[in-house]
């Protein structure tokens, strides 16, 4: 066998290495075990408990700086399983006033892996949740004789008024899926669930803090470790402004009391949200506290669906409040000019078919097309641009050059109000008819109640409100949001940014002035308010749930906008029955802080008459 | 070579080296115990129930040594036999296996067969080490003869590891890194070794010492360039002993330094000193390579090439620390003192450390550790058993136990060199190289001097896989070298 003498010394190196590595490590335990008894002490003191510190969660206020939302204290019983020692359950039952029933429950369902996947007997575990002040008083002085036991403040929501429960949303126990998505929680947290509670969740909840205490063998605290040094202050979440007016909210809702539908009120030159009503509403103070799961499944089993934020959520034909949208598309594609008119024969009657039409004068242009709500005018418009061959090539281009203009304007997409749950309503493409009737075999006759907003298009209120907003403003809006300003922080910049549709500004002179006369002499008279010009278009969507939606879109003061408005009363009607009154006492209340006494026989009326809803559904 | 017949009679246990047998059993015993301790409730105490962990170590351990007794009864000649084709067997294991696998705490590395789970990773070592000292058995193969040579055997180390990153489990992986001790044993340059523990040096000087405390450059950046002005200076006085303007030039650029320091220092005068080393470094490097081209001396090109290389890692490790992710990045900063984090991932090595501590010179006595009771830490019976070890039986257990390691492993390069075939060394250098890591690691580890990279106390922590495995390793090595008489 031949042998590399030369290679053979390397086991030297080798062997060397290990040796040197022993020696390190012997020089490492000698002092840690002999050296320094830093770590005999801390082993002693037999380790920490780490005492979760819950921050203050943001408050929220209204525009005008009034508190909506604030926090109140609460008290959960804590236990350390390993360390609670056989207790007088009686006593303990009889001083926070649960059953032994409920007590042996509480243990079962905490020791319950699935329920509460954290357990284990070495760590703080949530065994009774939000005690009363009474009762943690009362415990708090017999504490000693349950060795085990301890007190967590917590903090729970509470609310000054009974409203913009959609707006607000509320808090809600971490599920399961919440702590593996993001680490900073642990089972029993808060989070928000809705509303601005849960889209501004980052800032609201702040930083939660801990306090390291030693404990005993006994498990009693011995202080702090390291005299605090490894504590973390919490901090506390930001204070949220709204951009609500929560006395504005109020006064909304209770008009609404009694109808299903939404409310929405947006200042035009910010995209700042004023009104943001869903009705059926509810108090948002059901859920809090120990009531809450109760109060929840009560609220998810009501046909009304109270929790279903319609506002945003809810899609709904548009009706004619759809209409100056189409006035704006056949201006800038120069389907018409302000002087076009159009013949209304009782209706748009073309090619064997017929969309109706009420009584006015014949034929008439843009602007008393407005007034009068004219759907043969409209129907027209669409015919001319839908089919213009010479100009788009097919329907289906022209099509697309038509929805292309209503997306910029926000429609079909959600706007990204800064609230979960937006729905994005519908609106359909070339493609979208290309299937369904085939490719080149539709035109505009096919798809013709699309003009008069109705057939597959659906939009929110938000969606309504915002085109308000941007008639308002002759041409631009900003994406409405409801948080007008966070503590210590700027906004986020695409809620302050104009966004600008594909329609020349100009042409929303012509649109708005439509909408003025038809307050001044047309389909919303109603909505005339003392010493305010105003500008409107009613709605009145048929849909397939009974009778008509009663809708209605409307801004004010004419020339210097403050206040932009859409409401939709479900099965209400005509717009004039439900939508212009509760529409324009909306904006006079905002407006002028008052209802002038000519009209306050409407408000009477509003607040006294009820839809009847005979069915489940949205 | 002529084999020398009947080498499989009873002789068997005549032969076999008794030493390292009593230095296993004495590890195995040891580590059932503080298994037991280690999973030991004060509450519901069993006398070694086969529900716990320690129960369960024992039925491994009575199948391991029957395992260890049926290599002992096989003829040595079949690990050779067979090496290439039970290698190739577990590569295809090892792929199939994340495919198969259930997935445990984010790893597939274990196939379940009945009521036991086996990790195929740790017996991947046997047959690596086995392929890899077929190998270096081929006739005339010498490492250094032509590259294609390090390419096999580069090739039979890196199969393994690309398998086993694929199921999760990196430090299993990490382990067959160990083998370029075999290649070193066998003729690799020992500058790879030299280069890996520079660059380890390097990386912790770096990312370790950042704060500016001499003369204005960061104490770690100072300490790596005058490592390295070293290094280069002695390197090239022992390539070529005529050159001695490297040593000179640094030693004056020093020196200036030195003077800068003590004269401008207390005045407040700021110090190039980052640009003296630099240049002093860079001057001599360019002298060098000139010498290096003029005399035709290749080798002069070695410290050259050092000086560039630990200055450009030394540079880019920030860069390519940033690089890691950040769970690595705390890891490694918690290993190094920088940051405490008894929440995060310090937390383990942290409750280790106290646990150890606690220990003292004598421990609390077998069954009364609190730390290791009260479940403080985590992975306790398993990867975490040394500090079970530290607290129950205190600095006299844990240096026992380093004794052991270190016992077992001087006494295997020791039967490596005795082998007269590269078949018997080369297996003994894979299996003395894999207990070197281990060792390295695990107990590293534990006392907080090695960032967390999970990997088994071979024979004391909980397992069956990595307790089998290392039995297989280690008898197997003991057949062979049982045989070792016949050759000569």
């Amino acid at each position: 066998m031949r042998k590399d003498y030369k290679l053979e010394k390397r086991k030297y190196v080798i062997g060397g290495f290990i040796v040197v590595i022993a020696l390190i490590y012997a020089i490492r335990l000698f002092d840690l075990q002999l050296n320094d008894d830093r770590y005999k002490k801390r082993a002693d003191s037999n380790a920490f408990l780490e005492k979760t510190i819950y921050p203050s969660r943001g408050l929220m206020y209204d525009r005008n700086g009034e508190l909506v939302v604030y926090n109140q204290p609460a008290y959960d019983v804590m236990i350390i399983p390993r360390d609670v020692q056989p207790f007088d359950t009686v006593d303990f039952c009889n001083t926070i006033h649960i059953t032994p029933e409920q007590l042996r429950r509480r243990f079962e369902d905490m020791r319950d892996k699935r329920l509460n996947p954290g357990y284990s007997t070495y760590t703080p575990q949530r065994l009774i949740t939000q005690l009363s002040t009474q009762d943690y008083g009362r415990l708090q002085e017999k504490l000693y004789r349950f060795p085990g036991f301890f007190i967590q403040k917590r903090i729970l929501r509470q609310y000054n008024y009974a409203a913009a429960a959609n707006v607000l949303g509320n808090l809600r126990e971490v599920s399961r899926a919440d702590i593996e998505a993001d680490p900073y929680y642990m089972a029993g947290d808060y989070t928000g669930d809705l509303g601005v509670e849960r889209s501004y969740e980052q800032y609201l909840r702040g930083v939660k803090g801990v306090e390291v205490l030693m404990r005993d063998a006994n498990g009693r605290i011995q202080g702090r470790y390291e005299g605090g040094a490894h504590d973390v202050e919490p901090i506390s979440g930001r204070d949220l402004t709204l951009s609500l007016d929560i006395r504005l909210q109020q006064y909304a809702e209770s008009l609404m009391v009694g109808k299903r539908g939404a409310v929405v009120a947006i200042e035009p030159s910010t995209g700042e949200i004023l009104c943001l009503v869903s009705s059926p509403s509810y108090d948002p103070r059901l859920l809090v506290g120990r009531k809450r799961g109760e109060n929840y499944r009560m609220l998810t089993e009501d046909p009304s669906l109270p929790l279903f934020d319609r506002a945003l959520g809810g899609a709904y034909p548009p009706g004619s409040t759809f209409k100056p949208s189409q006035g704006l598309i056949f201006l800038q594609e120069g389907i018409i000019n302000t002087s076009t008119t159009y013949p209304c024969t009782g209706g748009y009657v073309n090619g064997g078919l017929r969309v109706g039409c009420h009584a006015h004068g014949s034929p008439l242009p843009l602007k008393p097309a407005l007034q009068t709500s004219c759907n043969a005018f409209f129907c027209w418009g669409f015919k001319n641009m839908i089919d213009r061959r010479s100009k788009y090539g097919t329907p289906a281009q022209a099509f697309e050059i038509w929805k292309n203009h209503l997306v910029s304007m926000g429609y079909g997409y959600r706007l990204g109000v800064d609230l979960p749950h937006e729905s994005r309503g519908f609106l359909p493409n070339a493609k979208f008819y290309s299937k369904f009737y085939g490719e080149g075999r539709w035109s505009a006759n096919t798809v013709i109640s699309v003009a008069i907003g109705q057939g597959e298009i659906l939009a929110t209120p938000l969606q309504i409100a915002n085109l308000a907003a941007t008639i308002a403003n002759r041409g631009w809006f900003i994406t409405p949001h409801v948080v007008k300003a966070i503590q210590d922080t700027v906004m986020p910049a695409e809620l302050l940014e104009k966004r600008y549709p594909t329609i020349d500004a100009h042409w929303y002179d012509d649109v708005a002035e439509g909408m003025h006369m038809a307050v001044l002499g047309g389909t919303c008279r109603r909505a005339q308010i003392p010493g305010m010009e105003v500008a409107g278009k009613t709605g009145t969507a048929q849909n397939p749930h009974g009778k008509d939606h009663s809708a209605f879109m409307s801004f004010a003061p004419f020339d210097n906008p403050r206040i932009a408005v859409a409401v939709y009363v479900e099965n209400g009607g005509f717009g004039a029955v439900f939508g212009v009154p509760i529409g324009s006492l909306v904006m006079e209340k905002y407006l002028n802080d008052t209802i002038a006494p000519s009209r306050q026989y409407m408000e009477t009326q509003m607040l006294n008459t009820s839809v009847y809803y005979a069915t489940k559904r949205k | 070579m002529q084999l020398s017949a009947n080498n499989k009679s009873t002789s068997i246990f005549r032969e076999i080296d008794w030493t390292t047998v009593i230095i296993y059993l004495l590890m195995i015993l040891a580590g059932v115990a503080s298994i037991y301790a280690a999973s030991y409730d004060f509450d519901e105490a069993s006398m070694l129930s086969f529900d716990e962990f320690s129960g369960k170590q024992v039925r491994w351990i009575g199948l391991g040594l029957v395992i260890a007794f049926v290599v002992l009864m096989t003829d040595a000649r079949m690990f050779e036999t067979y090496a290439y084709p039970v290698y190739i067997i577990m590569l295809v294991l090892l792929l199939v296996t994340p495919f198969i696998a259930p997935d445990i705490k984010g790893s597939r590395s274990w196939l379940v067969i009945g009521s036991m789970s086996l990790q195929p990773a740790e017996f991947a070592k046997v047959t690596t080490a086995l392929a890899l000292a077929k190998l270096f058995n081929g006739y005339n193969f010498v490492l250094n003869a032509k590259m294609s040579n390090y390419a096999k055997a580069l090739a039979i180390i890196i199969l393994p590891i690309v398998l086993i990153l694929a199921q999760n489990e990196t430090g299993s992986a990490l382990v067959y890194m160990s083998l370029f001790f075999v290649l070193y044993r066998e003729g690799m340059t020992g500058l790879i070794l030299f280069a890996a523990l520079m660059s380890v040096v390097i990386f912790v000087l770096t990312v370790k010492f950042v704060d500016p405390g001499f003369l204005g450059i960061a104490t770690g950046e100072f300490a790596i360039l005058l490592i390295v002005m070293l290094i280069v200076v002695d390197m090239t006085y022992m390539y070529d002993k005529r050159l001695t303007l490297p040593r000179n030039l640094v030693l004056w650029f020093s020196g200036v330094l030195l003077v800068m320091w003590i004269v401008g220092g207390p005045c407040g005068v700021d110090l190039p000193a980052r640009a003296c080393l630099l240049s002093a470094l860079a001057i001599a490097s360019i002298y060098i390579a000139v010498a290096a081209i003029g005399r035709h001396r290749n080798k002069l090109f070695v410290p050259v090439i050092t000086a560039v290389l630990a200055v450009g890692l030394m540079f880019s490790v920030n860069v390519a620390f940033n690089q890691l992710q950040p769970h690595q990045q705390q890891r490694i900063r918690v290993v190094l003192g920088i940051e405490e984090d008894l929440r995060g991932a310090g937390y383990n090595v942290n409750q280790s450390k106290i646990a150890i501590g606690s220990g003292g010179f004598a421990g609390k006595g077998f069954l009364n550790g609190t730390q290791t009771k009260l479940k403080y830490v985590p992975e306790q019976h398993t990867d975490f058993i040394f500090c079970t070890i530290g607290e129950e039986e205190g600095f006299v257990g844990a240096m026992l136990v380093v004794g052991l390691y270190l016992a077992l492993i001087l006494r295997i390069i020791s039967i490596a060199e005795r082998q007269p075939r590269p078949f018997g060394r080369v297996y003994a250098y894979c299996v003395a190289s894999y207990l070197i890591f281990h060792f390295c690691i695990n107990i590293g580890m534990v006392i907080g001097l090695c960032p967390v990279i999970g990997i088994p106390l071979p024979f004391f922590s909980y397992g069956g896989s990595s307790l089998w495995g290392f039995t297989l390793l280690l008898f197997i090595l003991l057949r062979i070298d049982a045989t070792r008489k016949y050759y000569n």
